[in-house]
């Protein structure tokens, strides 16, 4: 929003930290968006409690300086982003300042750029003509953003039914010039840019209806795809302590997820680990259409040194920002690094308003606000009848690494996939550390998943994945017996069975992050691994001992490693699979 | 502190905790400076005329008519070139006793680097030290803590790590460290390096907890003087934390805030990262690297203040006793630098991923083989063999007291995979056993 019109005006009566209560001197509405004009310039708060004449207010920077009297200017209005081409590739702060454009090395109090580039043509093509009636959402015409088609749509805050008056031929503009003129019902005009804005924390609905999701979201990673899967619209969670691996499993699903655009909000993480982003990205290739990644994705970057309060705001412009993308019908996948420093700003905040506390001193409706928030991603039929969806996973930090705190609890609720990551797991460099017996895809049990997985990948591919997480659980079991009873306390079948839960282990949940090949397992080459991994659990095998058995079993772990490293159906895999077929037919019995 | 005409002078304290005292004050500005009796203060709380100061030296003493004089300014530091050799109390005045010359007053605490200017770390820091170089390599820009039980000689490992790192400047934050410690650091650094790397800002644990508060701000503000403004390449001691983040617990507590895990405030978290974050890459080559120290009690990593950290830092170094040769090494099993990635293999030679993740491996087959032979299970001849392997691992490599080249260690682990094991145990590329295997 501009600077200038202001509805009220007040003065500071109290400072502590970032909390601050204004004596306002006419109307004022919850989080309506202030200024505090400091040393000549304006320091964006937003008011979280009106208490009489008080406005108690959230400062998004430093209050440094601040004193008692200082003028604060309210706006009346939400905070709100500016959504329009222009929006990929760039990295913003929480509160969508673009980063870049800010000037020196240090972020100065009170800097504040646009977000989207005012000068940059974009080719527009309509979509709509004289006399179409239409709708908030709904598509008017595009331009085409890195290979994106963004959809210029009806602003989202219009109500009711308009009539198209007039739009631009197919040509070259800038976000600000008026593409269409609409009329409302009662004949009043309304000229639309390239550019909206729209209120961060109020859900973007322009759409007939949310559907439940049904179609396989591919990440590439095999315990998620094949064990624990995602659909489109769907949700997931990542909780595990410090140096599990929750981000570089969530860089894993930014660069390689089958998404159409990617919104990552590092949400009060390490500067570093944003600037990983901001180097890999633009060097890297999309696997699916060969663009670099960084055309597909936005950043929103408010680290663990940059203010509390705009952490907070930081997940809903990205949320907001995933929303308008599914206006569009695209297949938006939105990542949030870690929502429990979220949480923790909420907390933060919470304790200064000296508000009841909840559990671990979190904010009593911490539950209901992140359900309120999930809740917000989706699958959804447009009024067009495309479809469109926001897919939601976001990392859960919990204190000590003890499942048993608020924000895991909370986030449990509501999340469909739990993706827990285990110390031991982490500590045994088995990565991706997901624990394969504590989480869960709940929409393994959809008959829409089971019916799009019949038709999609495998007729039988749910009893297939049943089947090898039964080995994988019994293979647990035997393992505690062994170790109670020593080695040759228990029988070789013990062993054997054992050896084939390793060997689920090794071939189908550990993934090498790093490797080239092994990150990123496409559909068809999971089903063929699984298919090949089933063969060997449903075998039977003669061994004289239990060491026979570990050393048939590692070497059968070799190799199909190797298989993983190789480019699928590449001559050195048929070589390795050949390898494989020669053990195993001298130890399995007919 | 000399007061300045212009400056308003209030004597009449309306409320004093034990580390905070109230007075009505017209036209204060938040986090701002004052002095109460000669104390140091700082604005922490304001409502209406109603002011809220906490005082670093605590309030034994104070009287209700005590002298409050505000300077007009959030805390500063005369920064400058004349600080190289010298060390200072948690205000920023020389311990010495000299006088600053030549140095400009800088807002400490200041605002935070942009993301985007950021280099990514790219240049190994050597220590000689194979815990760390070999398997926790540091990189410049890098902010990793020692996580350490009180009675490891986590100091004397800090201290031997500054004097062998190639730096421009080491800048010691000592909070609530015993003053033969001080003096320890002091000769060491003096004997090692002389007068021109070195600074220190000092808080013993003769001085006041909450005066530590002040030490990280007054640090990295001085390293990125060097850093920023030089372009030096500047080391910051930080040692202990543990005791940094009690007196934020000590302060909150008396704020009545409402406390969380471990009776720690619920911004601990941020409190943290705004210091460690301070770590960085500048574009102009200049950098910024953290080691500090977390001391543990009964090695609990759960407790919220090693948990905190490791949520912030990059990676974490566990001491250990090794008792196999007793001596300390950095536990190869707990300790992880997260931006090793960025240089092995590529600043140093090829096989380094291999052969660092190779003994690691073996090291814990030697420690099964080890709680076999303790349970009473018969040993095969592999469980001997690596934990020979194992034990020469310890003694010639790790030991805090080896000094060596990466390739020396490199080398070196080749050597021990070749007497005591086979390739096939060993399991490591061709191309590199091709090259290493010479026997
Ligand atoms: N899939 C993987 N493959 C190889 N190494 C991994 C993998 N996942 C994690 N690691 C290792 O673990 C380290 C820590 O991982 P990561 O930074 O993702 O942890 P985290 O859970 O995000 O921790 P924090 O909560 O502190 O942010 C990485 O630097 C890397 O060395
Ligand atoms: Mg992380």
């Amino acid at each position: 929003m501009e600077q200038g019109k202001y509805t009220c005006k007040g003065e500071i009566t109290a400072i502590v930290s970032n909390m601050v209560i204004v004596k306002a001197f006419g109307p004022l509405s919850q989080n309506e968006i202030c200024y505090f004009v400091h040393d000549g310039k304006h320091i964006m708060g937003e008011v979280i409690r009106i208490s009489g004449d008080k406005a108690y207010t959230q400062v998004f920077e430093s209050t440094r300086g601040f004193k008692a009297g200082m003028e604060v200017l309210f706006t009346g209005q939400m905070l709100e982003v500016y959504l329009g081409p222009g929006m990929l590739t760039k990295n913003f702060d929480g509160l969508q300042n673009d980063l870049n454009k800010m000037s020196g090395i240090f972020l100065e109090r009170g800097a504040r750029t646009y977000p989207l580039d005012t000068d940059k043509e974009w080719a527009f093509e309509p979509l709509v003509v004289p006399g179409a009636e239409v709708t908030a959402g709904t598509w008017l015409g595009e331009v085409d953003e890195f290979g994106t088609p963004h959809k210029i749509m009806v602003p989202f805050r219009l109500k009711g039914t308009y009539k198209v008056l007039s739009i631009v031929s197919k040509g070259n503009y800038i976000i600000s010039d008026t593409i269409a003129v609409l009329a409302a019902p009662n004949g009043t005009e309304v000229k639309v840019t390239m550019v909206q804005t729209w209120p961060v924390k109020i859900p973007i609905t322009c759409y007939k209806e949310k559907i439940r999701p049904s179609i396989l979201f591919e990440t590439g990673i095999r315990v998620i795809d094949t064990m624990n899967p995602i659909l489109e619209g769907g949700t997931g969670f990542i909780p595990g302590p410090f140096g599990s691996g929750k981000t570089v499993l969530q860089h894993a699903l930014g660069k390689q997820a089958a998404a159409e655009v990617v919104i990552v909000a590092a949400c009060g993480e390490r500067a570093n680990e944003v600037v990983e982003l901001f180097t890999e990205f633009p060097e890297l290739d999309d696997p699916r259409t060969g663009k670099k990644l960084i055309e597909r994705t936005v950043i929103v970057a408010n680290t663990s040194n940059m203010p509390v309060a705009s952490r907070e705001a930081s997940v809903y412009t990205a949320m907001t920002i995933a929303e308008y993308f599914r206006a569009m019908g695209l297949r938006t996948l939105l990542l949030a690094d870690s929502t429990s420093r979220w949480a923790q700003a909420l907390r933060e905040m919470s304790n200064r308003l000296e508000e009841l506390p909840g559990p671990d001193a979190y904010p009593m409706d911490l539950s209901a606000i992140i359900s309120n928030y999930y809740a917000r991603s989706g699958y959804t039929l447009l009024d067009n009848n495309e479809k469109g969806s926001v897919t939601f996973i976001g990392t859960v930090s919990p204190a000590g690494g003890n499942l048993l705190e608020p924000v895991t609890e909370s986030t449990k609720k509501v999340a469909r996939c739990f993706f827990a990551l285990s110390q031991d797991r982490a500590d045994s460099k088995r990565y991706p550390a997901i624990d394969p017996l504590d989480s869960y895809s709940k929409y393994l049990e959809y008959p829409e998943f089971d019916a799009f997985a019949k038709k999609n990948i495998a007729e039988n591919w749910l009893e297939e994945v049943e089947y090898m997480k039964n080995a994988m659980v019994r293979g647990r079991e035997v393992y505690e017996q062994i170790n109670i009873l020593g080695d040759d306390g228990v029988p070789v079948d013990y062993h054997v069975i054992f050896w084939k839960s390793e060997l689920i282990d090794f071939v189908i949940l550990q993934q090498d992050a790093f490797d080239p090949i092994d990150s990123n397992t496409s559909i068809p080459r999971q089903k063929y691994m699984v298919e090949k991994v089933n063969q060997i659990l449903r075998a039977q095998f003669s061994f004289d001992d239990f060491e026979e058995a570990r050393l048939f079993f590692k070497r059968g772990i070799y190799i199909l490693k190797q298989m993983n490293y190789s480019e699928f159906e590449s001559e050195q895999f048929r070589e390795f699979e050949r390898e494989l077929a020669e053990i195993i037919n001298e130890k399995v019995m007919a | 502190m000399e007061t300045k005409s212009f400056q308003k002078i209030y004597c009449k304290l309306t409320n004093i905790t034990k580390a905070t005292c109230d007075l009505m004050a017209a036209g204060v500005s938040y986090e701002e400076m004052a002095y109460v009796q000669g104390r140091a203060a700082q604005v922490v709380k304001i409502n209406g005329d109603l002011v809220t100061l906490q005082v670093f030296a605590g309030t034994e003493g104070l009287s209700t008519d005590s002298e409050v004089v505000f300077t007009g300014s959030s805390p500063t530091l005369e920064i400058g070139d004349h600080m190289a050799g010298r060390f200072f109390n948690a205000y920023g005045k020389p311990i010495d006793g000299l006088p600053i010359r030549e140095a400009k007053p800088v807002e400490v605490g200041g605002p935070s680097v942009n993301p985007v200017r950021r280099i990514q770390p790219n240049q190994l820091i050597n220590t000689g030290i194979a815990g760390i170089d070999l398997n926790n390599t540091l990189v410049s820009g890098q902010k990793i803590p020692f996580f350490a039980d009180p009675d490891q000689p986590y100091n004397e490992v800090l201290a031997l790590i500054a004097l062998r790192a190639k730096v421009d400047k080491i800048i010691l934050g000592g909070m609530g460290l015993t003053w033969d410690d001080y003096l320890f650091f002091k000769h060491s650094f003096e004997q090692g390096y002389g007068h021109s790397k070195i600074i220190g800002f000092i808080n013993t644990t003769d001085d006041s907890p909450v005066e530590r508060l002040l030490i990280p701000d007054m640090v990295l503000s001085t390293a990125e003087y060097f850093a920023y403004e030089k372009n030096e390449k500047v080391l910051v001691l930080l040692t202990d934390m543990t005791l940094y983040a009690n007196a934020l617990s000590i302060v909150s507590n008396r704020m009545d805030q409402i406390p969380s895990k471990d009776s720690m405030p619920g911004s601990l978290y941020s409190d943290l990262a705004r210091i460690y974050e301070k770590a960085v890459q500048f574009p102009d080559g200049g950098n910024i690297t953290i080691l500090a120290v977390t001391t543990l009690s009964g090695g609990d990593i759960t407790h919220a203040i090693p948990d905190n950290t490791g949520y912030i830092t990059e990676g974490q170094l566990f001491l250990r006793k090794a008792t196999e040769i007793g001596k300390v090494i950095i536990d190869p099993f707990r300790s992880l630098s997260r931006l090793k990635q960025l240089v092995i293999g590529k600043s140093t030679r090829a096989d380094h991923p291999q052969v660092m993740n190779a003994a690691i491996r073996i090291y814990a087959d030697a420690a099964n083989s080890k709680t076999k032979m303790e349970n009473g299970f018969e040993l095969t001849d592999y469980d001997e063999r690596v934990l020979k392997f194992a034990d020469d691992y310890s003694r010639e490599i790790l030991a805090i007291d080896v000094n060596l080249e990466i390739d020396q260690m490199l080398d070196k682990t080749w050597d021990l995979f070749m007497t005591y094991l086979t390739k096939d145990e060993v399991a490591i590329k061709k191309e590199f056993t091709d090259l290493y295997w010479t026997n």
